[in-house]
């Protein structure tokens, strides 16, 4: 396989996938924001830091939901918006059209152009329904290649583009909760405390897994345990981890030989597993984030240099 | 009265019209309309779309397709066979020769000057043998009929002809909506071009290759027009689609870029223009391009098809001297007439045309896809002084030639079936030997007594046949 053609499509499949993501970090930071005092806490701002878009604010002073929208949902700008990322997605499929199934290619076609000279206001009026827009539209294409595309190597290169994708936006929505952890001295797993932790289950879709796991108990621990190291929830950070391996592992059976990724895959998985129990927690739960964060980035660095993208 | 490819010369039908004419009147066009849509929508779905260069819109645009058939008996087509193959073989006689030793010219048939100072004219190629001494791989001529035994060639597409997939596409919707009309295997068929293709290129495969050899399609990317048409071949012959990005030279081969390291080209099947092969041997502000192409291919490390500089075959202004080629190099009459053209470089020439440019077709040298034509009779005054002008202005840049009563064939219209001016471009490969897939793309202008049948002048596209008996 070209390695253009892998590239593309390890791309395409990232650039959906964050669209999905950061469809999700806006919900997560729309229920935050109605949270009481949510006005000192500026909690807009995390949104933008955990994307690293704090740099497109046009103003001084607190972030409001209308510079989040602009920025990360409009801007055609700013290549981290929602927008940005349907068009990428989308040239990186046309230029791989033959290894696309034309199922796939529609569900690509039918969305770049969705959100062009769409205003702030009207954005904002409709927040929630262009979100689950968005969400929807991922699913659909991830649905065309689930049961279309052939199980090549370009499947494996896409699946692990989007695996990575989601892992890393699984641990920002954690690392957003970090910036606006209360202090220490708060009752952990009360009062907004525990709405802010809900609300990133809600975010990811998985506030019903979680109960049906842990019980009706929510504490910091436990959320993170099923963020990070649970393996049955899909959008858990080492459910993300096993699929990369999977398909690293296929990959480096076609080419005859393993590479660097595949052992930061398997650093990654152990890593997880040593960590369950609140482990991250007593670490750190940011650094213990960053840490992830910086092993996903070599691994995709990893991928690049293996297959010569 | 133009020629109706459909009746006699009493108003019968003729007899390889019979069937379908049979099968016409049973649909009726009411219902043939109806199937007409079902077939749009299958286009449509399968994408086959034709970008037009500057006219803007929609740069997707659905060709239109007509349902019913162009048919060649099978002695119209073995003549045709014959004189398809005779001219491919004397245009690769020809290029093989001008960047040789240049004996036409010697001989004084042609014009050193028209060869020597052509922008198509490559000097790079000089005293270079491509492999096979093949320059043109797939030759596509287009053909116009004006009469039951008159064929004429329009002009030679030697560099990169377009427009394959439409005959493979149309012969594929037609046999699908219609089995009926092929259940007695009388309609020869045309699917193995691909297969033939590939064929072709791997013959001319490069002294460097050692085994199967490795054959790409190159094309300009995603933006070109015919992008569906790059995508398509390569996908029915099996072959990897390249940019010029993911290919590099080095010991004198060029790689791909693959997942799996570098891996060897054999030979490239280019859809890019000369100008854009190679930024170090040809225009170097090109940022297409492979650098070095040029010499790993003078060097016997790949094999470029078409060979660059093959455009001085197919040339305007060298067109008038085929004939001549033929006799030259092959010994034989032609069998396909040219169109007799008028050169405005020549003084005779120029005089002439100025004097009757009102019932000549003009064309630009240099011009292609009927655009900067001028159609005499079809004109105003006003435009007619206006292209004068023009000529006036650098007539070697000129050709023109008397308006040709091209035939028509049977087309769909609103409420009956209506005749339309057609014509035809086979595609002739060229490797080690010579084939001729037994068909070819029609067009058809679409609009009643329109002569332009370009895709991108609003021209349309039908299934050719050629019957077996």
């Amino acid at each position: 396989m070209l390695s253009r053609t892998a590239d593309n499509l390890f791309w395409m499949a990232r650039y959906l996938e964050r669209a999905e993501c950061t469809a999700r970090l806006l919900t997560m930071g729309q229920r935050m924001a109605v949270l009481p005092g949510s006005a000192y806490r500026d909690e807009w701002r995390s949104v933008l830091r955990v994307t690293g878009c704090e740099g497109f604010l046009q103003h001084e002073g607190p972030v409001t939901e209308a510079d989040v929208v602009g920025i990360l949902l409009l801007d055609p700008e700013n290549p981290a918006s929602i927008q940005s990322c349907l068009v990428r997605a989308r040239a990186n499929g046309r230029s791989v059209r033959t290894k696309l199934t034309q199922e796939m290619w529609e569900a690509l076609n039918e969305s770049w152009r969705h959100f062009e000279g769409c205003a702030v206001a009207d954005a904002l009026r409709e927040l929630p329904v262009h979100l689950d827009w968005v969400k929807t539209r991922a699913s659909v294409f991830r649905g065309t290649m689930e049961t279309g595309m052939m199980r090549h190597a370009g499947h494996d290169f896409a699946r692990i583009g989007g695996a990575l994708e989601r892992a890393q936006m699984t641990l920002r929505l954690l690392d957003v909760k970090y910036y606006v952890l209360l202090p220490e001295t708060d009752v952990v797993g009360g009062g907004r405390d525990h709405y802010q932790w809900t609300s990133v289950l809600h975010a990811l879709s998985g506030i019903r897994a979680y109960h049906h796991v842990y019980g009706g108990v929510h504490t910091p621990a436990q959320i993170v345990d099923f963020l990070m190291v649970n393996r049955t929830f899909p959008r858990s950070v080492a459910f993300c981890v096993d699929q990369m391996r999977t398909h690293l592992v296929r990959l480096a059976k076609e080419h005859g030989t393993r590479s660097a990724c595949n052992e930061t895959a398997d650093e990654l998985f152990a890593l997880l597993k040593a960590g369950r129990n609140g482990v991250f927690i007593e670490r750190g739960l940011h650094e213990s984030v960053q840490h992830c964060l910086l092993l996903t980035n070599r691994l995709a660095n990893e991928i690049a240099d293996s297959y010569h993208f | 009265m133009s020629f109706f490819e459909m009746h006699d010369s009493e108003g019968g039908i003729r007899a390889c019209y019979a069937e379908v004419k049979r099968w016409i009147d049973e649909t009726g066009t009411a219902g043939l309309h109806r199937r007409l849509e079902e077939a749009e929508a299958i286009f449509r779905r399968i994408g086959i779309t034709f970008a037009v260069y500057g006219e803007g819109g929609d740069p997707e645009r659905l060709i239109p397709f007509d349902l019913l058939p162009r048919i060649f008996s099978r002695l119209e087509w073995q003549r045709l066979d014959q004189g398809i193959r005779q001219r491919a073989q004397a245009l690769n006689a020809f290029l093989y020769d001008v960047y040789h030793r240049g004996e036409i010219l010697r001989a004084g048939l042609i014009p050193q000057d028209l060869v020597y100072q052509n922008e198509a004219f490559r000097p790079e190629m000089i005293g270079f043998d491509p492999p096979g001494r093949v320059y043109s791989h797939i030759v596509g001529i287009d053909i116009v009929r004006t009469g039951p035994d008159t064929f004429e060639v329009l002009e030679d597409n030697c560099r990169t002809p377009s427009g394959v997939s439409y005959m493979l596409e149309n012969r594929e919707i037609m046999t699908r909506m219609f089995p009926e009309l092929f259940h007695r295997g009388r309609v020869v068929p045309v699917d193995n071009y691909p297969a033939q293709l590939l064929r072709t290129l791997k013959e001319v495969a490069p002294p460097a290759c050692t085994g199967d050899p490795v054959v790409v399609l190159l094309t300009p990317g995603s933006l070109n027009s015919a992008y569906y048409e790059h995508s398509f071949l390569a996908d029915l012959m099996g072959i990897e689609l390249v940019e010029p990005v993911d290919l590099f030279v080095e010991d004198g081969r060029v790689w791909k870029k693959t997942t799996a390291g570098p891996k060897v080209v054999d030979v490239i099947y280019r859809r890019i223009d000369d100008d854009y092969l190679d930024p170090l041997a040809f225009r170097p502000d090109s940022l297409l391009g492979v650098p070095g192409l040029f010499h790993a291919y003078r060097s016997g490390g790949v094999t470029l098809c078409s060979a660059p500089g093959a455009g001085i075959a197919d040339d305007k202004a060298i067109y008038v001297y085929v004939p001549e080629m033929i006799r030259f190099y092959l010994g034989e009459e032609p069998i396909l007439a040219n169109i007799p053209t008028w050169q405005c470089g020549t003084k005779e020439g120029l005089a002439y045309v100025l004097e009757h440019l009102s019932e000549l077709v003009a064309k630009e040298v240099h011009g292609s896809g009927g655009y900067g034509m001028l159609i005499g009779p079809k004109s105003t005054k006003a435009q007619i002084a206006a292209y004068a002008d023009r000529i006036r202005a650098n007539p070697s840049g000129f050709i023109a030639q008397p308006t040709l009563d091209l035939s028509t064939v049977p087309t769909l219209g609103a409420t009956d079936v209506v005749q339309r001016h057609a014509d035809f471009r086979p595609y002739c490969l060229v490797g080690k030997r010579m084939r001729l897939v037994p068909g070819g793309l029609t067009r058809v202008a679409l609009t009643e007594g329109s002569l332009v049948v370009n895709s991108s002048q609003g021209g349309g596209v039908k299934d050719t046949w050629v019957l077996r008996d």
